[in-house]
């Protein structure tokens, strides 16, 4: 029982949710009955561990007038060791969609092979008719709140970005419990509390970003990013994503600067 | 209470605290590890080999639960065994690192392994992967892996250049296993090392005392002579 408010409690209706106790959505389908080894706490049977190990940090995406940008660092992180530094977390999912994945790697790279597969299908129907990247953020919502309804989350938090059919860009933020937010700026992590406030900003009233615009936003938001986060580097890859192409360059480095240090003294 | 100190080594789960690497060269790789297993404070096997064989040119190294890693390594060269004999063709490393992603990916949350994948295909010649805790993937020109790697992190990234020679490598695999080995208590005895290029796979031994072998001859007393003769 998840609350010990009323151990009696009447479901609310016939097969209603209960006060305290777990309610299965999915009606009729019961959680999956995990066998004994997974469910059992050591030594000799394990527990059910939804931590992520090996981590990537911030991913950042900005709309602008000719399409969106993503940029997120280049490293992964375990726990608090630097492990792997020269790792891309923007992909290029096919000409109109970018993704930016942020959270565990490992998960990551599993949502990405699902999401190559579907790309195959896609081309194996050879009608040129390509996912549109709203198309990509629903069906991640769908993912991702299955999985958490579940109790079995996939330790994600990903920024689907890309252009839809009339040249209108798109923007969008889907996080592990499967919740979407779209708009001209969405990150995640740390990303979120730096980032998305300094680009709201710098945004013109009632006209997009331009190209240099937006440039110079990430250009900045890495730099400030690579300043305050510990599980950030100082390279990063930036996507890029047009009604004329889809790609993803670097690896960039951040323009640090410390020469200020010196005019610090004592405490 | 020291858990140290127990003496309940019989509860504790056997683990690799251990040193494992692998580095690429031109034409092949270099694996090293080294020979300790440890069960909390108690060795339990002092002169263990890490260095795993998957196929005749893949090999892997394993880290983390002993259980685990030699239960997953045996399924992944059975599994490649029957594959290259479907097929009549060598096993790719990247095929053997897929397996084992595989399996740590899937089974994440009961099991504890970290391993490195290395091997000599004909494709794309000389590859080291590294999967860790977790289960992601990733190819790697220089990797290190278990408990003693964390000691070595700096002393790799100052020596470690990309496309230096075999001998070269191996001599920096010595090292860097030795240099873990001094420092981690879950690591230690002998460094063991595996070249793998076309030609096939050399194992070599590396003791960290003059000869390996036991340098005190005979019964020594720790009584000396002149006592003796004093006290007869």
């Amino acid at each position: 029982m998840l609350n010990n408010y009323n151990g009696m409690a009447q479901p609310l209706w016939q097969n209603g949710p209960a006060p305290g106790e777990f309610y299965n959505f999915t009606g009729g389908q019961t959680v999956q009955k995990l066998p004994r080894e997974l469910t059992t706490a050591g030594p000799y049977g394990t527990k059910r561990s939804t931590a992520a190990i090996t981590t990537g940090s911030s991913v950042l995406g900005i709309r602008y007038d000719g399409g969106v940008m993503l940029a997120a660092d280049t490293l992964v992180s375990y726990g608090s060791l630097a492990r792997y530094q020269n790792i891309d977390r923007v992909f290029k999912i096919n000409k109109n969609i970018l993704l930016g994945g942020s959270g565990d790697f490992a998960d990551i790279q599993s949502i990405m092979r699902n999401i190559d597969q579907k790309m195959i299908e896609d081309q194996c129907y050879d009608d040129n008719i390509e996912m549109k990247p709203k198309s990509l953020a629903s069906w991640m919502t769908r993912v991702l709140y299955n999985r958490r309804s579940r109790m079995n989350p996939l330790y994600i938090d990903v920024v689907v970005g890309g252009v839809e059919q009339n040249g209108t860009p798109y923007l969008a933020n889907v996080d592990l419990r499967g919740r979407a937010y779209e708009d001209f700026v969405v990150a995640t992590g740390f990303a979120r509390h730096l980032a998305v406030p300094l680009v709201r900003e710098n945004k013109p009233k009632d006209k997009e970003f331009t190209a240099e615009e937006a440039s110079q936003l990430i250009r900045k938001c890495m730099e400030v990013l690579y300043y305050r986060d510990t599980r950030n580097s100082s390279t990063y890859t930036v996507g890029v994503c047009t009604p004329n192409g889809c790609g993803v360059e670097g690896p960039y480095q951040v323009n640090e600067n410390w020469t200020f240090a010196a005019t610090i003294k004592g405490y | 209470m020291d858990p140290d100190f127990d003496f309940d080594f019989t509860q504790k789960p056997v683990s690799t605290g251990t040193t494992i690497m692998a580095v690429e060269f031109d034409g092949g790789v270099v694996i090293g590890a080294d020979s300790r297993t440890s069960s909390g404070a108690y060795v339990t096997n002092r002169v263990t080999d890490k260095l795993t064989r998957i196929t005749d040119k893949i090999y892997c190294c394993r880290s983390g639960s002993a259980a685990d890693t030699q239960g997953i390594a045996d399924i992944v060269a059975y599994s490649l065994n029957y594959h290259e004999n479907r097929t009549d063709k060598e096993a790719l490393v990247l095929e053997a690192a897929s397996e084992f992603r595989n399996f740590c990916y899937n089974y994440r949350d009961s099991l504890l392994a970290g391993i490195i994948v290395a091997g000599w295909d004909e494709q794309n010649g000389g590859q080291v992967y590294s999967v860790p805790l977790g289960g992601m993937m990733t190819r790697d020109p220089c990797t290190i892996g278990g408990s003693g790697s964390s000691f070595i992190y700096g002393y790799v990234k100052e020596h470690h250049k990309p496309n230096m020679e075999q001998e070269d490598c191996v001599e920096f695999v010595k090292k860097a296993v030795q240099h873990a080995i001094y420092r981690d208590g879950s690591s230690g005895g002998v460094v063991r090392i595996g070249i793998i290029n076309k030609d096939g796979f050399e194992r070599r031994l590396f003791y960290n005392t003059e000869s390996g072998a036991s340098q005190i001859s005979g019964n020594q007393s720790f009584i000396l002579e002149q006592v003796m003769d004093a006290a007869n």
